[in-house]
């Protein structure tokens, strides 16, 4: 069958190519001339030329702007030709198996044009490459212009690559496992990358000893999914032994936590929730998302998640399935998803190339591609990416991290989870292939510099537009009653989806019904396959023909692969041989409790880890520098200049909602502290107030205080939109390293402590939350490469009235501005690093935010901007910005003081007229009045003028 | 009686709900039709007086933005859409929906819309290479146009798309679009003055600050921005700053008037 060839190219110079030039150029290839870069499409079939010349112009080419060229696929002849060729061409295309949703696009589309004789495509790109040596060429196809795990690529023509046809496969491998020695139970693990220690392994072996056989690879690596850190959070459920105690530098001693600590999860994080009882909180912990009360009519979920390990080698396509799927976490609620978060940690991004450990990605690719999944995902969804942040720090070179977050609205009492003996399994949405095998015990391990190609299968790529299909069946189905219970396939696939369900009741599933993307897959690949796009229901048999109407509407597949039983067994056939047969008590409660040993030290010891140098300036010489110098380069530090170039790539307005928006003031340039939404559907005046506090520096030094600070920050920004303090919930992601190391695990064990005391602190609940531990990596160096401890706080609360909404931009000259809470001049953190006590959380915080809360309530409060990175200084010149006016403080204002960074503080700009009222309701608590909104735009502080252009050119990048 | 609207719901669709509501403060009664049960006959183009295509990501945008949601429209609704827009009624496709009006040759339609066979307008990439979410400033221009006849206010509304950049390789069609009122919004500067492709307030690079364009006939408009996003006092990217007009619904009420008296 022959293959058509198509070279898609742009008659004008195009964005696309530009963009390869500027990122190629910024990762060193200075000699580099011109980048072209083109589209290929490959189509197998019999086509005449007349057919073929009109897919180019109709289907594959815009007649405007691009021009085709066709031929047949004839790679040896036409790489004969380019040999000579002054410039060079790199061809690259996707390895079989990744999906190709414009390929797929592409037969289906013929097919309706009337060329039936078309029947596979494939897709790739093309780049035409001039000036760079054959040496430096390789070189740039590794590291800008193809990604090894997904793509291959090749110097000249590039042959394509159709999913692979091979034999349907019912292989099922039996393995010995009854007389296995400790290491070849150990080698079984690791052989598998299945990531359990001795104790699971022998405790596998003990219930394979006991029913006399040896399991399946089915049943091994169901065990194994199950058994995963991802899947069950072994470690926040240790047994901990806290090894050692200290004393901190006065001599005083420490909290000293109890000898032993018997899960993280229960006696810290649910403790918490469970001993604030808020009336308001409808499920935490126990479903996919936490849900809280929204009105009398309907309440809201929220979910985050990470996706650190795929993003690492695939950013784009890990980013994306990452929000993909916690998406879906909220639809497993039965919830319409209305939001989505993304909180991103990279390394430098103008780190040297020369200096990565190998196999890792350059932080500024893997920010690219990340960006760029995250915003693929988010806006063809229709979910509008509306609050989020971006740090930068050398410790998450090898380890980005990637936080997708998302809220959901339903409906009272329309979400079940209650499948009845006699419902049928029935499997939503995509296909299963052989994407994502074991990426549940994938994430559970350190990486190496092989990690990329040997878990190149545990990559996947998104498919937005069949997950939009889920949310109009699953939203239609819940209002009809059409299921009983519901799960999203996330890790571990249908054997975590359906597992769970089946996990009281019992299942008997037929793997062969399952509905492959292409056959050859093997029963435990089918089993724990994590293709994307798929969710579990349970339905009534009479339900059932409802479901497929809806589901031919949507264009959604649907496949009842079993049936529930009722008998509290799992049962899994290929061909109505059975594969799996597990005592559902094994496979949930079997997993021997992990015992760790903690070593709490206090304050941590500073790690080598600094924060990227802030522009250019030395901070050694830091405390040299004038002080309107300090405070341009902190405006224009990575951490905290502008975002405005990421957040205008993802859609923050679809749905209609988007009252506060990620950036807000006169020109839209000025960061506010949280987003405010008024979801659409709902009545009344109440809105969703979505915030986040994040602070790895803090981590490096003390994780209790650490999350502590983060708890605040998160409250801190959502109270400064206007949520009422008394109905927060918040959720917890922690990522951390190797817990097996006594340090990693104290300083994991002190974080949540501090989440506990936090969370009582404030009387805000916990109700979601998730972990993603081993973020290491092993270079080829030897040396083991971790991030900062890195804790999450993200935020959910609610407004009475979204109309009081409050942004931080300055409004109107001669309003007065107050800040609320304390400033500690002296011994807090400052931005160099150099006294790196942490900052504690004031006793008064609540009560201050109660306090303002209600004077926003009241329409005192005409602007509030929260003190976070760079303090006071920091906070006045964004509110500048965002009102491009001046502000005048007090000369009394220490410069020290102006840079300190302490917890519970805020700015707030009140007119004359509504100052004593202000006051009033701040009785004794920490309230100060510091200066005054200005109309000349300067920002005069600590006796130097600054003038707001500069502020907006340091913090933008631009006039 | 209001007004009936029929929101079409291709593959990908995702401001759907946003323009019902939109449509139904304007006075009419929006009912979704996806795509499939136009196809299967569950529903008809005929039995509507207005007709909206939302905006969102048909197919992904796969091979061009638009580009599969309007060889559907050609391949199973050709006669059924011509019809509609023959008899006058209102058809406003945004954003997704005006690239698929473009792709399918149904605007800007005319002399020059199809030349030698090869559609001679496009929706091609923004100029500055990506994806954008911002608000912009639009100045109605076409009094031929039945949604923008009589504005001459500023509508300020949200911007959200990578694929918004207008552009003709027939400098005659330009001419003509003039000539014959079809131009229907352009981009400004929030002051009213004209973008004169001046980025950020031109965000994609469109020839002449071009937004949105309209059929001879005035009757059906196709525009990238968001009207349906300003609707309420609360969305205005200023309305902590006294800023609001709700300005993106005189399109809408205009459309609804002229369909109640048709």
């Amino acid at each position: 069958m022959p293959i058509h060839r198509f070279v898609v190219r742009f008659t004008a110079p195009d964005p696309r190519s530009a963009g390869f030039l500027s990122d190629a150029h910024a990762l060193g290839f200075v000699g580099l001339k011109s980048i072209t870069c083109q589209d290929l499409y490959f189509i197998e079939g019999q086509l005449s030329a007349q057919e073929s010349q009109r897919l180019a112009l109709e289907l594959l080419s815009d007649p405007v702007t691009q021009e085709v060229e066709n031929s047949i696929l004839d790679i040896r002849e036409s790489n004969a030709r380019l040999s000579n060729a002054e410039v060079s061409i790199i061809e690259v295309a996707l390895r079989p198996g990744v999906t190709d949703p414009v390929a797929e696009q592409i037969v289906r589309a013929a097919h309706e044009l009337g060329f039936d004789g078309v029947q596979r495509a494939a897709t790739g790109l093309r780049f035409k490459v001039e000036g760079l040596s054959a040496a430096q060429v390789e070189k740039l196809a590794k590291q800008l212009l193809a990604n090894n795990v997904i793509q291959h690529w090749t110097i000249g023509e590039i042959a394509p690559s159709f999913p692979e046809e091979t034999q349907s496969s019912g292989e099922v491998e039996i393995l010995p496992i009854l007389e296995l020695s400790n290491n070849e139970l150990l080698d079984l693990s690791k052989d598998r990358r299945a990531a359990l220690d001795l104790a699971e392994m022998q405790a596998i072996q003990a219930y394979y000893r006991r029913i006399d056989r040896d399991p399946t690879d089915v049943e091994f690596e169901t065990i194994a999914q199950t058994w995963s850190e991802h899947c069950v959070h072994k470690t926040f459920k240790a047994l901990v032994a806290v090894a050692e105690r200290q004393l901190t530098e006065d001599g005083q001693t420490v909290h000293r936590p109890p000898s032993t600590v018997n899960s993280l999860i229960k006696t810290y994080l649910k403790a918490a929730t469970d001993k604030i009882a808020a009336p308001w909180v409808i499920s935490a912990f126990v479903d996919n998302a936490g849900i809280i009360d929204f009105d009398d009519e309907f309440e809201i979920s929220f979910k985050a998640e990470t996706h650190n390990h795929p993003s690492a080698i695939e950013p784009f396509g890990g980013a994306n399935t990452g929000v993909g799927g916690v998406i879906r976490d909220v639809l497993g609620v039965s919830a319409k998803p209305i939001a989505a978060t993304d909180v991103l940690c990279f390394g430098p991004q103008d780190m040297n190339p020369d200096d990565l450990p190998e196999g890792v990605l350059h932080p500024r690719r893997i920010q690219s591609g990340v960006v760029a999944g995250v915003q693929d995902y988010g806006n063809k969804i229709g979910i509008p990416t509306v609050n989020g942040a971006i740090l930068y720090d050398e410790g998450y070179t090898a380890n980005p991290l990637v936080f997708c977050g998302c809220v959901g609205i339903a409906p009272k009492g329309k979400h079940h989870k209650n499948p009845q003996p006699g419902d049928r399994v029935i499997v939503l949405g995509g296909r299963t292939g052989r994407d994502g095998l074991r990426g549940a015990t994938f994430s559970s391990m350190t990486m190496d510099a092989q990690t990329g190609e040997v878990s190149g299968a545990s990559v996947q790529i998104g498919d937005p537009i069949t997950e939009k299909g889920l949310i109009d069946v699953i939203t239609r189905a819940r209002d009809l009653g059409l299921y009983t219970d519901i799960t999203d396939c996330g890790a571990g696939g249908l054997s975590s989806a359906a597992g769970e369900m089946a996990s009281v009741i019992g299942a008997d599933i037929e793997l062969q019904d399952v509905r492959l993307k292409y056959p050859g897959l093997a029963p435990w690949e089918i089993w724990l396959s994590e293709a994307q796009e798929r969710m579990v229901l349970a339905v009534a048999p009479g339900k059932l023909p409802a479901l497929q109407e809806l589901c031919d509407t949507f264009d959604t597949e649907l496949t009842d692969i079993g049936v529930f039983t009722g008998d509290g067994k799992l049962v899994v056939r290929y061909g109505g041989k059975t594969v799996l047969e597990l005592e559902n008590e094994f496979l949930h409660e079997g997993i021997p409790q992990r015992q760790l040993s903690a070593v709490i030290s206090n304050p941590l010891p500073v790690s080598n880890n600094q924060r990227p140098a802030v522009s250019g300036l030395d901070t050694e010489h830091w405390s040299l520098l004038p002080f309107k110098d300090k405070l341009l380069a902190l405006l224009s530090h990575p951490n905290i200049a502008s975002k405005a170039a990421t957040i205008r790539i993802y859609d923050h307005e679809v749905q209609g909602g988007t009252v506060v928006k990620p950036l807000t003031g006169v020109e839209a340039d000025a960061p506010s502290d949280a987003a405010v939404l008024k979801p659409i559907g709902t009545r009344g005046t109440k809105g969703i107030v979505l915030s986040n506090g994040i602070n790895p520096e803090y981590g490096k030094r003390d994780a209790y205080k650490m999350a502590l600070a983060v708890i605040d920050e998160a409250i801190r920004n959502a109270v400064a939109v206007g949520a009422d303090p008394e109905r927060i919930a918040i959720l917890d992601n922690f990522c951390w390293g190797d817990p097996k190391r006594p340090e990693t695990m104290g300083s994991l064990l002190e974080a949540c402590r501090g989440c506990h005391d936090g969370a009582l602190l404030f009387g805000t609940p916990f109700i979601s939350g998730k972990d993603s531990l081993n973020n290491e990596y092993l270079g080829a160096d030897g040396l083991r490469h971790a991030i900062p401890p890195t804790l999450l706080i993200s935020a959910i609360g609610i407004i009475d009235d979204v109309s009081k909404a409050v942004t931080m931009d300055l409004k109107s000259p001669g309003n007065i501005l107050y800040l609320v809470g304390q400033t500690v001049d002296g011994g807090q953190w400052t931005v160099d690093g150099q006294r790196s006590t942490v900052p504690d959380v004031p006793a008064t915080a609540p009560a201050a935010y109660r306090a303002l809360h209600q004077a926003i309530q009241q329409g005192l409060v005409r602007s509030c901007h929260d003190l976070s990175e760079g303090g006071l200084s920091v906070a006045a010149a964004e509110m500048c910005i965002g009102g491009r006016l001046g502000l005048e403080l007090l000369g009394t204002l220490q410069a020290e003081a102006c840079f300190a960074e302490t917890n519970g503080c805020l700015l707030a700009e009140i007119a004359p007229a509504a100052e004593s009222d202000f006051r009033a309701l701040f009785a004794d608590l920490p309230l100060m009045k510091i200066g005054a909104v200005i109309a000349d735009p300067v920002l005069k502080i600590a006796g130097e003028e600054i003038p707001v252009a500069d502020l907006v050119k340091a913090f933008t990048g631009q006039n | 009686m209001n007004p009936t609207v029929l929101i079409l719901q291709a593959h990908g669709t995702n401001r759907d709900l946003d323009v019902a509501e939109a449509l139904t403060l304007a006075g009419a009664a929006p009912v979704f039709a996806p795509l499939n049960d136009l196809r299967a006959g569950k529903k008809h183009f005929s039995d509507y007086q207005m007709l909206i295509l939302p905006g969102g990501f048909s197919y992904a945008d796969a091979l061009g933005a638009g580009k599969l949601l309007a060889l559907d429209l050609n391949s199973y609704f050709n006669e059924e859409i011509a019809t509609f827009v023959a008899a006058g009624k209102p058809v406003i496709g945004i954003c997704n929906g005006f690239q698929a009006l473009v792709k399918s040759g149904i605007l800007p339609g005319g002399n020059w819309g199809v030349v030698n066979g090869n559609l001679s307008t496009t929706l091609t990439f923004n100029q500055q290479g990506h994806f954008e979410c911002r608000w912009v400033n639009l100045q109605p221009i076409s009094q031929k146009c039945i949604w923008t006849q009589g504005l001459d206010e500023i509508i300020t509304c949200p911007v959200s798309h990578g694929e918004g950049n207008f552009q003709t390789n027939h400098q005659l069609l330009i001419t003509n679009l003039v000539s014959s009122d079809q131009i229907a919004l352009t981009y400004t500067h929030p002051d009213g003055s004209p973008a004169n492709g001046d980025y950020p307030a031109n965000p994609n690079g469109s020839l002449l600050d071009i937004a949105g364009i309209c059929n001879p006939a005035g009757n059906v408009l196709g525009l990238m921005p968001h009207p349906e996003n300003h609707i309420h006092p609360w969305q205005h990217p200023r309305h902590t700053r006294g800023e609001s007009g709700q300005s993106g619904l005189v399109l809408f009420e205009n459309g609804v008037k002229y369909a109640a008296r048709l």
